[in-house]
């Protein structure tokens, strides 16, 4: 644009749409805003990228050796292995959900934001979904690297793609803790700490990395009730087109469908009452 | 636009507060504030840090609902017509709200969008205002790259896409450089002389001095004075006389000569700058009396000036021992 371009003096008009279409127009445009930010955040291109392909690499090599001969089934380690870490990658990469809204918050552009006439809702629905977007593309990138170490869609792509849908929805509704714990902190650091030290139990006493029945029976029990077990073990039987043994897919999905419903009927209402007051 | 249908309970007044109550625990942040705003004025809020000014602004902007009292910007109530306001107020914060990881265009984009312009509609008004506020080149560089004053441009630009009838600006010159400073001065002057309401919230006096049409002065929660600058100036003393002499030795009959115009206790005399003072009130004629006098005693005078107190004189009488850390603020030395 050169300086002699005659500028238009007249405002463009503004019509904004009402009701569900504002909901879903307002929530998109920030939708947008948090997806064109990801390739300028290297940091977290790496942490969402980086972190679970060496997580994938070092499990295998390190742990496939003595745990891949005590799993049921002649299953490979790398078939146990990649729904695992599908899941534990997807929870922690949740915790950026309740660190960007910490960080918008803290920077004053939810004050911004809330100083425009856009739905309510579109703060927290923008960041949501972009960050499911977010966690599709890292589960994309889980598969990529367990075709590489062994890890097969034994069950068919078809089921293979709802295994990834469901690890997203599962990320989905974890998000909406996330966005609780971002919403409730004082800056985008005690965000990071609070929405990621609870994970390391919550991803390790599961069926992630290991079998459940290798663990003392006292935390068998906590283990086998974890969602991230319950997702896990939902997702490996995706990937092998079959439930695991002892279960059908419907004893298996039933729960996991519980937890993620559930999951969000709690916490986004209380993230949304949550977001009126900040 | 939508030309919003106005229902004022408050005169001409296109910002009006009365009595606002807020309390954050156990502080009271704003402790009945009551103003109001002429429509195309300037209104400069005054106060030291922690007086309850940005805690106002929150209130009149809807981002933070009062305890009591009511608030309505062109008519529409802060709280239960908020879109209604939302969709006529610009907010710039004292931290530059924008996205630092978006490039200046994509930020007034973004704003234009939700503000309900078309793609092709919300890129030309991008344009038009990176250009208007210089930032044409930057306009697809990263905010983070931007030097301060460049920040705060494009804070200002993005509050203004939908083009606001009432803009709010606090502590817009906070850390910023003397250059930038004026720029944004003139930037505010422009807008106010394109009819935009202006609600001026600084801790710099001259600012207020410079830009505003009324001050309101608040400290502890409560309006402790309002005026134009000119009155809050004439309110603690009005102007002061001061006369240097060539000659130490004729300072005292100065003093006494003076005396017979004035209340003798309230002229003063420095020797070591052989000057005199006398308060003259807002009548100038008083002054010019004053040096004729002298003159025609024979007292050579080398210099004399009417001093007007400034508003720091204001701000420190009003608000005096309220705020220790006055200093480390920049409010007034």
């Amino acid at each position: 644009m050169t300086a002699t371009t005659a500028l238009p003096t007249s405002l463009p008009e503004m019509r904004r749409p009402r009701g569900l279409a504002a909901i879903v127009h307002d929530g998109g445009i920030i939708a947008w805003r948090n997806l064109v930010q990801l390739p300028r955040s290297p940091e977290l291109v790496i942490f969402t990228l980086i972190q679970p392909v060496m997580f994938v690499l070092l499990f295998n090599y390190v742990f496939g050796g003595s745990i891949g001969t005590s799993l049921p089934g002649g299953l490979s380690y790398a078939q146990f292995l990649i729904p695992g870490i599908m899941v534990q990658t997807i929870v922690f990469g949740t915790s950026q959900t309740s660190v960007g809204l910490a960080d918008d918050l803290q920077k004053g552009i939810v004050d911004r934001f809330r100083s425009l006439p856009i739905a309510r809702s579109a703060v927290l629905n923008g960041r949501i979904v972009a960050d499911s977007v977010r966690l599709t593309m890292v589960a994309i990138v889980l598969i990529l690297v367990g075709y590489l170490v062994g890890f097969r869609f034994t069950g068919g792509i078809a089921l293979g793609i709802i295994m990834i849908g469901l690890a997203v929805f599962f990320g989905f509704a974890m998000s909406w803790i996330m966005a609780n714990i971002g919403l409730r902190v004082k800056d985008a650091e005690t965000a990071s700490t609070a929405g990621f030290v609870w994970l390391f139990p919550l991803t390790f006493v599961s069926s992630v990395f290991v079998p459940v029945a290798t663990m003392p029976g006292w935390l068998q029990a906590v283990a086998r009730n974890n969602p991230v077990t319950l997702v896990a073990n939902l997702l490996r039987a995706l990937s092998l087109g079959s439930p695991i043994p002892g279960s059908t897919w419907a004893s298996q999905s039933i729960p996991v469908a519980l937890w993620c419903f559930g999951i969000v009927a709690v916490f986004a209402p209380m993230a949304v009452a949550r977001y009126r007051k900040v | 636009m939508n030309s919003p249908v106005p229902t004022p309970s408050s005169g001409d007044s296109i910002i009006y507060a009365e009595n606002l109550h807020k309390r954050f625990g156990g502080t009271e942040a704003l402790a009945g504030v009551s103003l109001s705003v002429t429509e195309g004025t300037v209104l400069g809020l005054l106060g030291p840090n922690g007086a309850g000014k940005t805690t106002t602004v929150r209130v009149l902007a809807t981002l933070l609902r009062a305890d009591s009292g009511t608030a309505t910007v062109a008519g529409f109530d802060v709280h239960r017509q908020a879109d209604e306001v939302r969709s006529i107020i610009g907010l710039t914060g004292q931290y530059a709200a924008v996205d630092e990881k978006l490039t200046g265009h994509e930020n007034l984009w973004m704003v234009g969008r939700l503000l309900g312009m078309n793609k092709a509609g919300a890129h030309d008004r991008a344009n038009e205002l990176l250009e208007r506020f210089r930032l044409a080149d930057a306009g697809d560089r990263q905010v983070r790259t931007y030097s301060g004053g460049m920040r705060r441009r494009v804070d200002l630009a993005v509050s203004l896409v939908g083009r606001p009838r009432v803009l709010f600006l606090d502590e817009p010159t906070t850390g910023l450089d003397p250059a930038s400073r004026l720029e944004l001065w003139e930037i505010t002057r422009e807008l106010v002389a394109d009819g935009t309401t202006v609600l001026l919230t600084t801790q710099y006096l001259d600012e207020a001095d410079e830009l505003a049409d009324q001050i309101v002065v608040i400290d502890k929660g409560k309006v402790v004075a309002e005026g134009t600058p000119d009155a809050l100036k004439d309110r603690i003393g009005g102007r002061t006389l001061r006369i240097e002499v060539s000659d130490r030795n004729r300072l005292e009959e100065a003093r006494s000569v003076l005396g017979r115009l004035a209340p003798p206790e309230g002229i003063t005399m420095d020797p070591a700058v052989r000057t005199v003072t006398m308060p003259v009130g807002t009548d100038t004629s008083l002054a010019a009396n004053a040096i004729a006098v002298l003159a025609s005693v024979g007292i050579e005078i080398t210099d004399f000036g009417l001093d007007r107190p400034s508003l720091d004189d204001v701000f420190l009488e009003l608000t005096a021992g309220t705020a220790e850390d006055r200093d480390d603020n920049g409010v007034s030395k």
